[in-house]
């Protein structure tokens, strides 16, 4: 017994977690530096094609890359750099991420590479932090982004600026990794515009389209409204802290801090407003849909699946913080449920396809912010797992519908609005798998047992549940409002998903007689990265079944060793809000506000959410659509308010964008036109108008001159003389 | 005899100033500011006999500015006649403004 | 020793070029004035490995008397501060001279001669430190960039010249009275730096006196609202012009700032008025600086707003009076003078393609110049300050550094990055993207060599700046520090002061 080494003792047990391991990440900077290296050779490739497009529109010819037997280098090389680079980084993700599971280290691994900013006290460097946390997410930008890719090269193929989208796209994953692999706040903070730039870029990808342009430049300024917030948080820690790394941070938090103090319940609320411009969380929602105009595999990586759920990431990785400000956790919640009520409401009665699915985004980033608010943080990045594989899916498939329609378009009679699904129906017969695993995805969003986005969603609503009834919770009534309404939400995300899917591939064929005879389904290139992220939109919900369900579901998953595997494999990032959030409210409630468990609310909100489904396969299929172009839009007062968006954009143009635009011509106009320039001016016509007048002394007569020179002598001399 | 040659330089001046005034003829007023610089040297003169020989040295110095005065300003006026074919003062006004 | 004869060198050697371009042919003029310019920019970059920053003090220093009988010094040396102005000063001459290739056509030997002479005055301002020395040049700087403004300008340039050469003036006279009150008071009958900061004034004394430089450095900056001058001169000058203009003469203000303002005048730097009123007209040129520019529809004006913003982020960063603060102030002066400088040159590439500034005479020239645009992007990012351009950097520590001592006025202040995308971006979309719907911007000629070359350089700065800003941080850190313990030794022995005051 005294000679055995310790790990086996340990080693059975699971009371006891096993000591820190050692554990040496293999090259963990690569992964980061991959895409980097794709951006570059793409970009270069994007720089080289340009010129011939350039040079050909000088000559006023066309020039399509696409026209000989093979398309040049420059449209060839990207199909295999820009997945290339993903799937290694991928790959160097998923060997680091098991090599971490098997030495199960406990403290995180700092890499540093170069001092970034250093000066005086404050010290930033550019390093990455491998732990359990940033390591799912590396897992997830990766392995989602190297689907997207493989996807991309069926989507954009024939596009002429395919170089310069997979550049983009492979900047976009370089400074996503940054943001999840930075090791403090200041890194996190060149990711996290990093990505809003790409995102500006990618929104914009077909910039000569003024209203593509105009949606990238919205994303960018609003998320810079954001970024102001990050950056005072970050001001205020490092006053607090003198660094902005994660580790002394949040180990220092809960000396440093009073729970529910000024300055804490400050940094997480400032902190907040970067994570609502970033995740389109209300009021700073209103980029997300505009997004929409960037290609589609662009919104299902950027706008579904990685960035917009940064925010999310950025308060699980704050969660000491937040678990010290229950004001700030109060915000956040109530912030993340009304996104998510107000988000799902429009959904319900838009026709483009894609803003059913914006929408939809910016109603689960809701839940996963609800689930932060409620001290659910593993619950947030569980469904922030979840989500990025069955809205990616969602976002490939309409992708791929988008791809058949713009064919379709192209032969049919007169303007074809490819996006409208009043255009749509009777899809399914012409693609059969996009139709398949769209309703997988469609199950898994609607949280109908057991695909992925049950066991997410019904964890976020538990929480909820259960953290109203916490013993000293401050704001217990106001969180049992929360779960009502997250009930609610959960409920319209399942009539609007299948509504959606109603409209596009049930029903009678809209699209016109021509056009639909080119409906046809996707190449493989495509159709593959769909099938694998359905087969996750099943299986992936189990990596984290709660053990409630486990035992009362068929007894199954009590068989499996998956159970609440994300749950213990996050609590070393976890375990110190967690403790706080116990300390400060006591334990959460193990019943509802109105009464049940776990177990039988789960079974409610399934059974709640497949009859909205079948409600509204029924209600949607004897509704007879007519094409977008004889349809008059909806009708009535409340239909209109909510089709139109709660009109937030209208809001905000009357409130915020005309006052400053005319605000600016006044400073112009008035005050330095009129009132600085109008001084100056005075000042050189009044020089200017003297100089004239005396001037007017000057006759040019010497004989005065001489005059006036004796007449002033004889002054001064009787002036000497006399006085 | 320092006293009436001083009545004499201030009647000279006085005389060589009202001249510069009210005269027209260009080549008068050139004379009447030549009997200036005159008066002014005779005060010179007279005044170096108590102060030293100074004063007859400065009247050399006049003397010599005057006589390149007097080549420069001929040269003016005789360029004045050229173009307006007149030396009356009053009949230009190149130096108003 | 290249250490002895550097500085001295940076000075004459560009005023030698002067004289080598008037007795060269016209045609050869540019060639002439490049070779000389780039010349000086390669001996000045030894200074980068010849400057150590030991305490902060001035090093490389060699003084000869000049005007003895009233105590002038012909005296020079470099320090954390200066070395990186000088850098920026060499580097930009070359690169506005090479610039000019296409844009100067007329009169091109007087053109580079002034040229030539505004970077000696410029680098000798930079170096000297005798005050007297000091006034001659900066007064120097004046004479060359009203004839560039005045006579390659455009329609209104005489108006433009005027103001530029009025505003300064202005300033520099109240200055000069200044200098020589601090001369007469300091009883040392000497124009030696070490006088002027040992000098001994009263805090009544020191409030004028900063006054006094106070505007003349602020309308050099330009602090609002005595910045009306720039945005004609700059839309006026030629590119050339606008680029030394904003590059390297802004600078002069901010830097007159750190030199002169802080170290002779502590007791007034510090009091909380003139505190609160210089951060005020820092934060109000942020944000007002930024309105005014996104409404504009000629570029160059709008760039020319641009400006004030930047320089309003290094007036909060040196009056908040802490070391973050200082260093991104200096950090956003060269951060400025390379991305404002580019931005310059990039506009004055397309009126000589297209002979129009206004905004709206543009649009989908991404597409007709992909490589024009790829540059014309990454400036505009630097200039808003995006994480891993040089803007950023200096943008996150006078922020910072203001927060620390005056978080309302650095919250404000932070709004001047959403003002940024709010005036860059729109102005990006006109001129890149939109439809290409005007025949005549579908010939648009991409980047030539010769642009690469000038635009090159200028990018990689950038990122260089916004990646691994380190080496330049920890060398200006030293001399920054010793700016920052003069005025709080001050603050040490304030009492006394205060106290002789009654």
């Amino acid at each position: 017994m005294i000679t055995a080494r310790p790990e086996s003792v340990l080693a059975g047990s699971g009371a006891v977690s096993p000591p820190a391991a050692e554990w040496e990440p293999i090259l963990p900077g690569l992964i980061v530096l991959l895409p980097l290296l794709g951006f570059v050779l793409n970009g270069i490739l994007a720089l080289r094609s340009a010129r011939y497009s350039s040079a050909a529109l000088r000559e006023g010819r066309d020039w399509d890359p696409f026209a000989g037997p093979r398309p040049p280098a420059t449209h060839r090389l990207p199909t295999w750099i820009g997945p290339g680079v993903m799937a290694l980084a991928f790959a160097l993700a998923l060997v680091n991420f098991l090599g971490m599971m098997a030495a199960d280290p406990h403290d995180p691994v700092v890499r540093s590479y170069w001092g970034w900013i250093v000066t005086g006290d404050l010290r930033i460097d550019a390093a990455i932090q491998l732990d359990r946390l940033s390591m799912i997410m590396t897992l997830v930008v990766t392995g989602v982004g190297f689907l997207i890719h493989v996807f991309s090269v069926g989507y954009m193929g024939r596009d002429p600026g395919y170089p310069r989208y997979f550049a983009y796209l492979n900047l976009f994953v370089f400074f996503m990794l940054v943001l999840v692999l930075g090791s403090g706040f200041g890194t996190m903070f060149v990711g996290w515009e990093g990505v809003g730039l790409c995102s500006y870029l990618l929104i914009g990808y077909w910039f000569s389209d003024r209203e593509k342009s105009d949606a990238g430049k919205k994303a960018f300024i609003v998320n810079r409204i954001g970024d102001v917030g990050f950056l005072l948080a970050m001001f205020l820690l490092f006053q607090g802290f003198g660094t902005l790394d994660f580790v002394p941070i949040f180990a220092g938090a809960e000396d440093h801090f009073a729970a529910g103090g000024v300055t804490i319940t400050a940094i997480t609320l400032l902190l907040m407003l970067g994570a609502a411009g970033k995740s389109a969380q209300l009021p700073l929602h209103i980029w997300l849909p505009d997004a929409m105009a960037g290609p589609t595999p662009v919104s299902a990586l950027i706008h579904a699946a990685t960035m917009v759920t940064a925010g999310v990431y950025m308060v699980a990785r704050s969660s000491v913080l937040y678990a010290l400000a229950p004001t700030s956790q109060a915000v956040v919640a109530g912030i993340g449920v009304l996104t998510a009520l107000v988000a799902a409401t429009i959904a319900l009665q838009q026709y483009d396809i894609k803003k059913v699915l914006a929408y939809s985004t910016v109603s689960q980033l809701g839940f996963m912010f609800l689930a932060a608010g409620v001290g659910a943080f593993t619950a947030a990045i569980f469904h922030l797992v979840t989500h990025a594989f069955f809205k990616a899916l969602l976002f490939l498939g309409a992708g791929a519908v988008i791809h058949a329609m713009h064919d379709a378009a192209h032969h049919g009679d007169g303007h074809l609005d490819e996006q409208d699904m009043r255009n749509m129906g009777g899809l399914r017969r012409y693609m059969p798998v996009t139709c398949a695993v769209m309703w997988i995805a469609t199950l898994a969003i609607a949280g109908i047992w057991p695909f992925a986005g049950f066991f997410s969603k019904d964890e976020i609503i538990w929480y909820a549940a259960a953290w109203a009834g916490a013993e000293s919770n401050p704001f217990g009534r106001l969180y049992a409002v929360y779960w009502g309404l997250a009930l609610l939400t959960a409920l319209i995300t399942a009539f609007y998903m299948t509504r959606l899917m109603v409209m596009t591939f049930h029903g009678a064929n809209r699209t016109g007689k021509t056009a639909s005879s080119r409906l046809h389904e996707a190449p493989s290139v495509m159709t593959v990265p769909l099938v694998v992220l359905a087969v996750l939109s099943v299986f992936g919900g189990w990596i984290n079944v709660p053990d409630a369900l486990g035992e009362s579901f068929a007894g199954l998953w009590g068989a499996l060793p998956m159970s609440e595997w994300l749950h213990h494999w996050l609590e070393p990032v976890t375990h110190t809000a967690a403790g706080i959030q116990v300390a400060g409210m006591g334990e959460a409630a193990h019943a509802a506000p109105v009464g049940g468990g776990e177990a039988v609310w789960a079974l409610v909100s399934t059974l709640a959410a497949a009859v909205m489904v079948a409600a509204a396969v029924r209600f949607t299929s004897t509704r007879r659509y007519v094409r977008a172009a004889e349809d008059p839009g909806p009708q009535g007062g409340l239909r209109r308010f909510v089709y139109n968006k709660w009109y937030f954009d209208e809001v905000y143009d009357a409130v915020v964008v005309r006052p400053v635009v005319a605000g600016s011509r006044w400073c112009w106009k008035a005050v330095d036109t009129v009132v600085i320039d109008g001084f100056v001016n005075f000042t050189g016509n009044f020089a200017r108008l003297a100089g004239w007048a005396t001037s007017l002394f000057q006759t040019g007569q010497v004989n005065m001159y001489a005059f006036v020179l004796t007449l002033g002598v004889l002054v001064v001399l009787g002036a000497t003389v006399f006085l | 005899m320092l006293i009436p040659a001083l009545y004499l330089s201030v009647a000279l001046f006085v005389i060589g100033t009202l001249g510069v005034i009210v005269r027209r003829n260009a080549i008068i007023i050139f004379l009447c500011i030549e009997l200036q610089l005159n008066a002014v040297n005779l005060a010179f003169v007279a005044l170096s006999r108590y102060t030293g020989i100074e004063g007859q040295l400065y009247v050399f110095f006049v003397m010599t500015v005057a006589a390149a005065e007097a080549a420069v300003g001929l040269a003016i006026i005789i360029s004045i006649f050229r173009h307006y074919e007149t030396v009356d003062v009053d009949k230009f006004n190149l130096l108003k403004w | 020793m290249y250490g002895d004869w550097i500085l001295h060198a940076l000075i004459w050697l560009p005023l030698a070029g002067t004289v080598h371009v008037l007795v060269s042919s016209a045609e050869r003029a540019k060639n002439v004035a490049f070779r000389w310019s780039a010349f000086v920019f390669v001996l000045s970059l030894g200074l980068w490995w010849a400057y150590e920053p030991g305490d902060g003090g001035f090093a490389l220093e060699s003084s000869a008397s000049w005007i003895e009988a009233w105590g002038v010094g012909y005296s020079l040396g470099i320090d954390g501060i200066s070395v990186f102005m000088v850098l920026l000063t060499t580097f930009t001459s070359a690169i506005a001279i090479l610039g000019s290739f296409e844009y100067v056509r007329t009169r091109r030997k007087a053109f580079y001669a002034l040229m030539l002479l505004l970077e000696m005055g410029v680098v000798g301002f930079f170096l000297a430190t005798d005050i007297f020395l000091f006034y001659v040049f900066f007064e120097l700087t004046l004479v060359p960039m009203y004839f560039i403004v005045g006579i390659w300008g455009g329609e209104r340039r005489i108006y433009a010249a005027v103001k530029f050469f009025l505003y300064t003036a202005v300033g520099s006279l109240l200055m000069l009275v200044a200098i020589l009150y601090v001369y007469f008071a300091s009883g040392t009958g000497s124009f030696g730096y070490d006088a002027f900061v040992n000098a001994g004034l009263s805090l009544r004394e020191q409030l004028w006196l900063f006054a006094a430089f106070a505007l003349a450095f602020g309308i050099k900056v330009p602090v609002f609202p005595l910045h009306t001058w720039l945005p004609d001169a700059h839309v006026e000058a030629p590119t050339p012009g606008s680029v030394i203009l904003a590059s390297v003469l802004l600078k002069m203000g901010t830097y007159g700032f750190l030199r002169f303002l802080l170290p002779f005048f502590p007791d007034a730097a510090r009091h909380p008025v003139v505190v609160a009123v210089m951060l005020a007209l820092g934060v109000i040129g942020i944000i007002y600086a930024a309105w005014v520019a996104a409404v504009q529809p000629d570029a160059k004006k709008l760039v020319a707003y641009t400006s004030v913003a930047h320089m309003g982020f290094v007036v909060i960063g040196v009056f908040a009076l802490t070391l973050n603060g200082l260093q991104g102030g200096m950090v956003v002066m060269i951060s400025h003078g390379i991305s404002t400088g580019a931005l310059f040159l990039l506009l004055g590439m397309m009126y000589e393609r297209r002979h129009t500034r206004l905004i709206g005479d543009f649009g989908g020239i991404g597409r007709a110049a992909p490589w024009f645009a790829t540059a014309f992007v990454i400036t505009a990012l630097a200039s808003i300050g995006l994480p891993g351009t040089s803007g950023f950097v200096g943008e996150f520590l006078a922020l910072l550094g203001t927060f620390e001592t005056h978080m309302v006025v650095a919250a404000i202040a932070a709004t001047g990055v959403i003002f940024a995308a709010y005036y860059m971006l729109p102005m990006v979309q006109r001129v890149l993207f939109n439809e290409l719907d005007r025949p005549e911007n579908r010939t648009f000629a991409d980047l030539s060599r010769r642009e690469m070359a000038i635009l090159g350089p200028l990018v990689a700065l950038m990122i260089w700046i916004g990646v691994h800003p380190t080496p330049f941080l920890e060398r200006m850190e030293p001399s920054v520090q010793a700016v920052l313990e003069r005025v709080e030794d001050a603050r040490a022995d304030a009492g006394h002061t205060l106290g002789g005051e009654d």
